[in-house]
């Protein structure tokens, strides 16, 4: 009996083997077919709002490079910058500008932070569909609806004309790279934002939200927006100039978005970047890779600043 | 006129038992039609009550899976299983997802298994009953309650940095490995502590020793409880996400593994990377990979289900 029952737990063991097997044959007959010389692997990690980008560009950095492997992660801005600051990863990416503790800790480890901008998001605040009141706000207005401790509880509050209906708030965790810059730009206050309103790292939660209550307001990226034109009702920011402008492609291009137009960024160290398979992939991403970037919904970059990218690495990969 | 029935029944009945409930119980049986009514109701009402909590459940559920099943199903063909992850949702596919996961579960299985049942086998036959036994069983049940992304964090330190495993099927097998153990030893230690001890006292008199014992009469009788148990417990490592996030399984990559030192990724990290994509298309994709998943699920429950009921029928 006992050996009976020893060879059923043998068979499934070995079957799970056998299966593994087949899937590394598999591997092999795909690696094999690469003509390019360039070889090795690239680790990408970082936030989920770059990915989708750096997701299209190794897709097809791979596609003309068979030989490298580049692999992608979703950590977080801060949580890929604490294994890129190890140099447990090649590339960051990042929402927002890497922090002074995390650059004091790279350079403990030999490793120099090469800030290169790769795109635009523009930050969206918006209104549920409904919302017939709500056309234009300033960061004023904003700052005082989203502050800690702020007062605001109605429409009314914010502004005299508005109905006195309760304000319902959307937006991102406070481990969002996005919650970081809207805090930063809009609150000044570096990290802190009224805490009573509905949370989500998930910003099709947000979306969700909004559409579904009359009288919410939230923000988050642009691509979320894009998406679910038919179900939100954008908010146009009054920039520094006093005009109200919607946010667009257009208007980031040309600058009027501002201040919720943010540069979002890869980073790499000089040492990472003598490596000929990631120089041909930071040099593909800022190539062809522009031109991915509004198929997956975020802003390229304008021509100038595409160059000045450009110079950054030409710079950091001559020392 | 019933219902005032009903109610002055129950204010009765509540003021007897409150004032005299020797008396009440005595006069159970020459209660007035009222009151038998009134039980009968509530036992109706019970009746009800526990129906509609199991019902809330299996509608949830059947809501659930339709609504999967509608949203995915067209998504799955071979294509699907053929092609890599892809920013276009009609190219996209989990080819690697869907072996990284056999890979992780194919090295953990075995060493879950091993490990597990040596320690089951450990503490209920070998340890002596003392102190020390009894603290490293009480941290076993504690393990077994420690949220999964603590796991996370000790893989990281451990295996990913310490052991500079990196970000391999390795650490991720090990990860979980450690994750689903106390579940495995304490399913492991109830089926073997079912073990008649007639038959255990019966194999001793006869001359065996203790391994020979465990070898010939605890282990064929209590495999199938240890087997039902281990895959129980796999499938709770299959639907894994947080802690394998944690130790730095990637979102994106276009290959399966080939050695357990190759980077990886699983299937419910390439489902919530779709879900958490602002191109509705990615989600319908989403649906597709939780049916495959649930498919993977539900085969091994029902692998489970098949081997104790086979083994069982022998015993």
């Amino acid at each position: 009996m006992w050996m009976k029952s020893l060879k059923a737990t043998g068979a499934v063991v070995l079957s799970l083997s056998l299966i593994v097997g087949c899937s590394s044959n598999a591997n092999q007959s795909g690696g094999n077919d690469g003509g390019d010389d360039l070889s090795g692997n690239i680790k990408i990690d970082g936030s989920s709002t770059v990915y989708p980008i750096t997701q299209a560009v190794a897709e097809e950095f791979m596609k003309e490079n068979p030989g490298v492997q580049v692999t992608v992660s979703t950590s977080g801005t801060g949580g890929g910058f604490e294994k890129w600051t190890q140099g447990e990863t090649d590339i960051n990416d990042a929402s927002r500008p890497i922090k002074d503790e995390e650059k004091e800790e790279a350079e403990k480890n030999g490793i120099e932070p090469v800030e290169i901008p790769v795109a635009y998001d523009a930050l969206t605040v918006v209104v549920n569909k409904e919302n017939d009141f709500v056309d234009k706000m300033t960061i004023e207005q904003l700052k005082k609806l989203w502050e800690p401790d702020s007062k605001v509880e109605t429409w009314k509050d914010i502004n005299p004309e508005w109905p006195d209906e309760p304000v319902k708030l959307y937006g991102p965790g406070t481990s969002s790279g996005t919650f970081d810059y809207f805090t930063e730009t809009v609150l000044e206050t570096d990290g802190k934002s009224r805490t009573d309103y509905t949370a989500s790292e998930d910003d099709n939660t947000l979306v969700q939200g909004v559409a579904g209550d009359k009288n919410s307001l939230g923000y988050f990226g642009f691509s979320y927006y894009l998406e679910n034109k038919d179900k939100l009702k954008p908010v146009k920011i009054v920039n520094d100039e006093g005009k109200a402008v919607e946010p667009s492609i257009e208007n980031v291009n040309n600058g009027s978005y501002n201040p919720l137009s943010r540069p979002i960024f890869i980073y790499a160290s000089p040492k990472v970047m003598e490596r000929p398979e990631v120089q041909a992939f930071i040099d593909f991403y800022l190539k062809t890779g522009n031109e991915l970037v509004e198929e997956v919904g975020y802003v390229k970059l304008p021509e100038d600043q595409l160059k000045e990218s450009k110079e950054i690495v030409k710079e950091a990969t001559k020392e | 006129m019933s219902a005032e029935e009903t109610i002055t029944g129950k204010s009765a009945g509540k003021l007897n038992h409150a004032r005299k409930p020797t008396e009440t119980k005595g006069g159970t049986f020459g209660g007035s039609a009222g009151r038998v009514s009134f039980r009968r109701w509530k036992n109706r009402l019970a009746h009800g009550l526990f129906l509609s909590a199991t019902l809330i459940g299996v509608i949830v559920l059947i809501i659930l899976l339709t609504d999967i099943v509608v949203q995915g199903w067209s998504h799955i063909d071979a294509d699907f299983f053929n092609h890599f992850g892809s920013r276009l949702a009609e190219n996209a596919g989990i080819k690697a997802a869907f072996w990284g996961t056999i890979w992780v579960i194919g090295v953990t299985a075995p060493m879950t298994f091993l490990l597990g049942v040596a320690t089951a086998i450990y503490l209920e036959e070998y340890a002596p009953k003392n102190g020390f036994t009894r603290f490293i069983q009480l941290n076993i049940s504690n393990l077994a309650g420690v949220p999964s992304i603590v796991f996370g964090i000790l893989g990281l330190t451990l295996f990913v940095r310490e052991f500079g495993l990196g970000r391999s099927v390795l650490a991720g097998a090990l990860t979980l490995t450690l994750l689903i153990l106390p579940i495995v030893i304490v399913a492991s230690r109830e089926a073997i502590a079912s073990v008649p001890a007639s038959l255990k006292q019966a194999s001793f008199a006869m001359g065996a020793t203790r391994w020979q014992t465990v070898q010939k009469v605890v282990l064929p009788y209590s495999l199938p409880g240890i087997l039902t148990g281990t895959i129980l417990a796999l499938s709770r490592a299959i639907g894994e996400t947080a802690p394998l996030i944690m130790i730095g399984a990637v979102t994106y990559l276009a290959f399966t593994p080939g050695y357990v030192l190759d980077p990886f990724t699983v299937l419910p990290i390439q489902i919530y990377s779709w879900i958490s994509e602002a191109r509705t298309e990615f989600h319908d994709l989403a649906a597709a990979g939780i049916i495959v998943l649930l498919v993977m699920l539900l085969s091994m429950n029902a692998l489970a289900i098949y081997l104790r009921n086979k083994f069982q029928r022998k015993n």
